[in-house]
């Protein structure tokens, strides 16, 4: 009797964790589940009946219309396109994102600069001033510069990250010194000293930012709508509602294709964060440094 | 191979705190040299502005027969083994070991085979292709050894290596370090805090303290002449007993409470002095000195009785065969064990 008791109660707090765990879970899945569920039918009848909770027979049809049928205004584009153009973003400005704070990190932390810290604040206040603050003066930047329709205009105005630096900055801090003091008299100079040293110690780091970065610029959509008018820039964010779900031709939108290609756009993201996921538990078990 | 000369050497940080003043000395061509001293004397900094990670305020240093005082540490042909090892985490023991010759684009046949017989060496074969982490703290220790050794460098320079290592592993170390150094004949130097390690391994002692170098000589010269006070109470466990007294007219000795102490103080020492015996030159139950034992320590070895004596505490020393109980006693002193020291400079007269 004396162990039931404690036992009881362990059992009791499992169950209400697990309550707790799967009502959370339902909740977080139901929109997606019932996103793939619609997809399964055709236009007119989620356009007519709205949400729908059994499968149809168009599953396979609005798949493969979603991703391979010409659209859009110019009947160029298709889901396909759109989905290389979101990864092109997205890991263009997850690298892009990573290679930039790393160096300024490693500038801020390794190198006696006058007014290092000034600098490092100065990039930390930026947090202050995110994309939508700026867009004005951004835009007319890249405008000028004739950057417009092309991958740098939609990349690279977007990779400087004050988050990123942060993050690396307080993990160069905590590499030992010694190690930097041992790799010059082992004759390694700066820049051997960054990628043999360091970078292969920060991957950990490198793959957590990934995760963040990659899924931020994936899910980028004002500054795309905004930089690229040639529908062959569209990103699978934005062309979901701007190619498939455009009322041309007084025709009803394609709501099966757009729930279709919602999933798919949900995919990358998922994958991203279950690959690098073993690679963070990884780097948080072993202690490396 | 090299000897080191350091010219008027000094660093003073910009905030004005000198942590070396001004010192010279050489460290003639295979010599095993121990800076040794409290923390914060400026040891470490001494041997890093010779390994070239810290700049040198004023003065010249030479590796060899030129200065260095601007080479990047790389191209000083030093080695170093740092305290905390300071291994590449992410590579194994054998790219360790071998960085520093990729670095110098050297041949990987021949990188190889060198890694390889510093390996043997040290007995770290089986471990060549380990991570740091999943290595004991002794064998760390080794490849932060073989590290330096494979370079085969003009200079070793260590950095308190011994220091995190548990006592046992840390005799056996000790002793393993100075068989490499005698045997590959390179001149090294070697910065500790624990006097134990500096008389043991050293060919020549330095003994610093804020920032000055209170003596220079072998670890038998320091411990029986020592200089100043400091190099007294420093080196030697337990230290040296230190008591006020005075000099008479005919150079003896009176401590404080009255006591004469056989022996003469030289020739030219002021009327009052600080006496020093070693707790190891005492016989006790012997002699006509009145001391008395408060406590007992048992080191197995030996025994430390500890006392006062001329207003001032006082400790013996005396083998596991020797008697003792606590209470009044008598001491004699060996002959030639006093130390005489000028209170006023704290150096020997």
């Amino acid at each position: 009797m004396t162990q039931t008791s404690p036992r009881r109660r362990i059992r009791w707090s499992t169950v209400s964790d697990h309550t707790i765990l799967t009502l959370g879970a339902i909740l977080m899945m139901a929109p997606p589940l019932l996103a793939f569920i619609s997809a399964s039918h055709d236009a007119v009848t989620i356009h007519r009946e709205g949400i729908q909770l059994g499968f149809g027979d168009q599953l396979g049809t609005n798949f493969r219309k979603a991703m391979f049928e010409k659209g859009g205004f110019t009947q160029t584009v298709d889901g396909t396109l759109m989905l290389i153009n979101s990864l092109i973003l997205g890991i263009g400005f997850a690298v892009g994102k990573i290679i930039i704070s790393m160096m300024a990190a490693y500038a801020i932390v390794y190198f006696r600069l006058r007014f290092a810290t000034l600098a490092f604040w100065m990039i930390f206040t930026t947090l202050l001033l995110p994309l939508e603050v700026r867009i004005l003066p951004s835009y007319e930047a890249i405008q000028r510069l004739g950057l417009t329709n092309t991958y740098t205009g939609l990349i690279v105005p977007l990779i400087a990250s004050a988050t990123g630096t942060f993050f690396f900055r307080q993990f160069f801090m905590s590499v030992p010194e010694e190690l930097a003091e041992a790799a010059r008299i082992d004759g390694a100079g700066p820049v051997k000293f960054f990628i043999d040293i360091l970078v292969p110690l920060s991957r950990t780091m490198i793959a957590a930012i990934f995760i963040i970065m990659f899924v931020f610029g994936w899910n980028q959509y004002l500054w795309p709508t905004l930089i690229t008018t040639d529908e062959s820039f569209f990103t699978l964010v934005r062309g979901i509602k701007q190619i498939v779900l455009s009322y041309t031709d007084a025709q009803i939108p394609e709501h099966g294709q757009a729930l279709a290609l919602a999933i798919i756009a949900m995919l990358p993201p998922v994958l991203i964060v279950v690959f690098f996921q073993n690679w963070f538990v990884k780097g948080l078990t072993e202690s490396d440094k | 191979m090299a000897q080191v000369t350091l010219e008027q050497l000094r660093k003073v940080y910009p905030n004005g705190n000198e942590a070396v003043q001004t010192c010279s000395f050489q460290i003639p061509d295979g010599e095993f040299v121990v800076l040794v001293g409290p923390s914060g004397c400026g040891k470490s900094t001494l041997l890093r502005m010779i390994a070239g990670l810290e700049e040198i305020s004023d003065g010249s240093l030479y590796i060899g027969d030129a200065v260095v005082n601007d080479v990047d540490p790389a191209d000083r042909n030093i080695a170093m083994v740092f305290q905390n090892y300071a291994l590449y985490p992410h590579m194994t023991v054998e790219r360790n070991m071998g960085y520093g010759l990729r670095n110098r684009g050297i041949p990987k046949a021949d990188i190889d085979a060198k890694v390889r017989e510093a390996a043997s060496m040290l007995n770290l074969t089986e471990y060549l292709d380990r991570r740091p982490s999943q290595l004991s703290g002794g064998q760390r220790q080794r490849v932060a050894m073989g590290r330096a050794i494979v370079r085969q460098p003009e200079l070793f320079l260590f950095d308190e290596p011994l220091s995190n290592l548990d006592a046992k592993l840390r005799n056996q170390m000790r002793i393993e370090i100075k068989a490499l150094q005698r045997r590959l004949g390179t001149t090294a130097v070697y910065v500790t805090h624990d006097q134990v390690e500096a008389m043991t391994m050293a060919d020549r002692i330095i003994v610093l303290n804020e920032g000055r170098i209170e003596q220079i000589g072998t670890p038998s010269d320091v411990y029986n002449h020592p200089e100043s006070t400091f190099v007294a109470s420093f080196i030697g466990a337990p230290p040296m007993n230190l008591m006020p007294a005075t000099v008479g007219a005919d150079q003896a000795i009176t401590l404080s409470d009255g006591t004469v102490l056989a022996g003469r103080a030289p020739e030219g020492a002021p009327g009052s002095v600080l006496v020093g015996v070693r707790p190891e030159d005492v016989l006790i139950g012997a002699g006509d000195i009145p001391f008395t034992i408060d406590i007992i320590e048992e080191l197995g070895a030996l025994r430390l009785l500890h006392g006062q004596l001329g207003g001032a505490p006082f400790s013996v020393s005396i083998g596991k065969d020797e008697q003792a109980q606590a209470g009044p006693s008598t001491i004699g002193l060996k002959p030639d064990a006093l130390h005489i020291f000028d209170p006023q400079t704290q150096r020997r007269v």
